[in-house]
């Protein structure tokens, strides 16, 4: 049994027993009387525009693509982080170097995507 | 506190591999495309679940950075990209759809049987424990650092050649003038 996980455990069932209390007992308790204005959505005080179900451009693919593979790098920058220091001596070199191929190869990628101008909103 | 003490791992267990199953059920099945990537997501947290009882707590840690956070963010601008927001029919109707849902559902069970009585391949069996023993002497996430950046140096590498053409592709198709 992973006994550290346990209180996270507890504080997750505690967490969703609130939740699911505060929405069930607003539910149940509050009084409702439902106008034309308290019906429409609220956006941020603001008469809505529109329907939410529009198309969104495809530059905000674009960058949510790009976030995805620059944080699976940053992912493997973690375990290599942790033996780097431990490994001493010419081992040290030698994770450097792996690492900065890996890097290497990603900075062509990050060069052609500043040059094709896809960092850029405009 | 006796019963918990020595069935807790199988409670949990059980807990997240039903949650696992039945929010991928309550995914395929929702008419709202929307609905279907938050309930992918309440799966994907049971996976990670599972895998910190596997005493695989960075693969858990990156099974919500990287598919729950990352992966989800980019299916729900795919949904709203193809603006599925709307109710859609689909072509697959009737018997024809029907049959090939069950082919291939027979298909994966046959796979899924087939491979409960494969013996793994010696290369990635270990004994029993013994990744709770490795997690124990060097640190959780140095145990899976020492193999990737000495056995698994050239896959390692080569994921950054992955990571290239992904790179490339996504900027090629979406900044293509149409």
């Amino acid at each position: 049994m992973n006994q550290p996980y346990l209180s996270f455990l507890l504080l997750l069932a505690f967490v969703a027993f609130n939740a699911g209390a505060l929405i069930g007992m607003s539910h149940l308790l509050a009084p409702r009387k439902p106008t034309p204005v308290k019906e429409t959505p609220y956006e941020s005080g603001m008469p809505p525009l529109g329907d939410a179900h529009e198309r969104f451009s495809v530059k905000f693919y674009l960058v949510a693509m790009l976030f995805i593979i620059f944080d699976i790098e940053t992912v493997f920058l973690i375990p290599w982080g942790t033996i780097f220091f431990a490994a001493g001596g010419p081992g040290m070199g030698f994770l450097l170097i792996e690492m900065l191929v890996f890097i290497a190869i990603l900075a062509v990628g990050y060069v052609y995507v500043w040059k094709r101008g896809a960092l850029e909103w405009g | 506190m006796t019963w918990l003490a020595a069935h807790g791992t199988e409670a949990i267990f059980w807990w997240f591999g039903s949650l696992a199953m039945v929010s991928a059920a309550l995914c395929i099945t929702r008419r709202n495309p929307v609905f279907s990537g938050l309930w992918l997501i309440v799966t994907l947290f049971s996976i990670a679940a599972l895998f910190v009882i596997l005493d695989a707590q960075f693969i858990a840690v990156l099974q919500v950075l990287v598919y729950a956070g990352a992966i989800m963010v980019l299916f729900l601008f795919v949904i709203m990209l193809l603006n599925l927001g709307r109710q859609v029919t689909t072509d697959l109707k009737g018997p024809t759809g029907a049959g090939i849902a069950v082919g291939l559902a027979g298909l994966l069970l046959f796979q899924l049987l087939i491979l409960r009585h494969a013996a793994p391949s010696e290369v990635i069996t270990l004994p029993a424990g013994s990744v709770a023993r490795l997690a124990q002497e060097q640190g959780l996430v140095a145990s899976i650092a020492r193999p990737l950046f000495d056995t698994y140096l050239l896959p390692f590498e080569v994921t950054s050649i992955l990571l290239l053409a992904a790179l490339v592709g996504a900027v090629v198709l979406a900044m293509r003038k149409l």
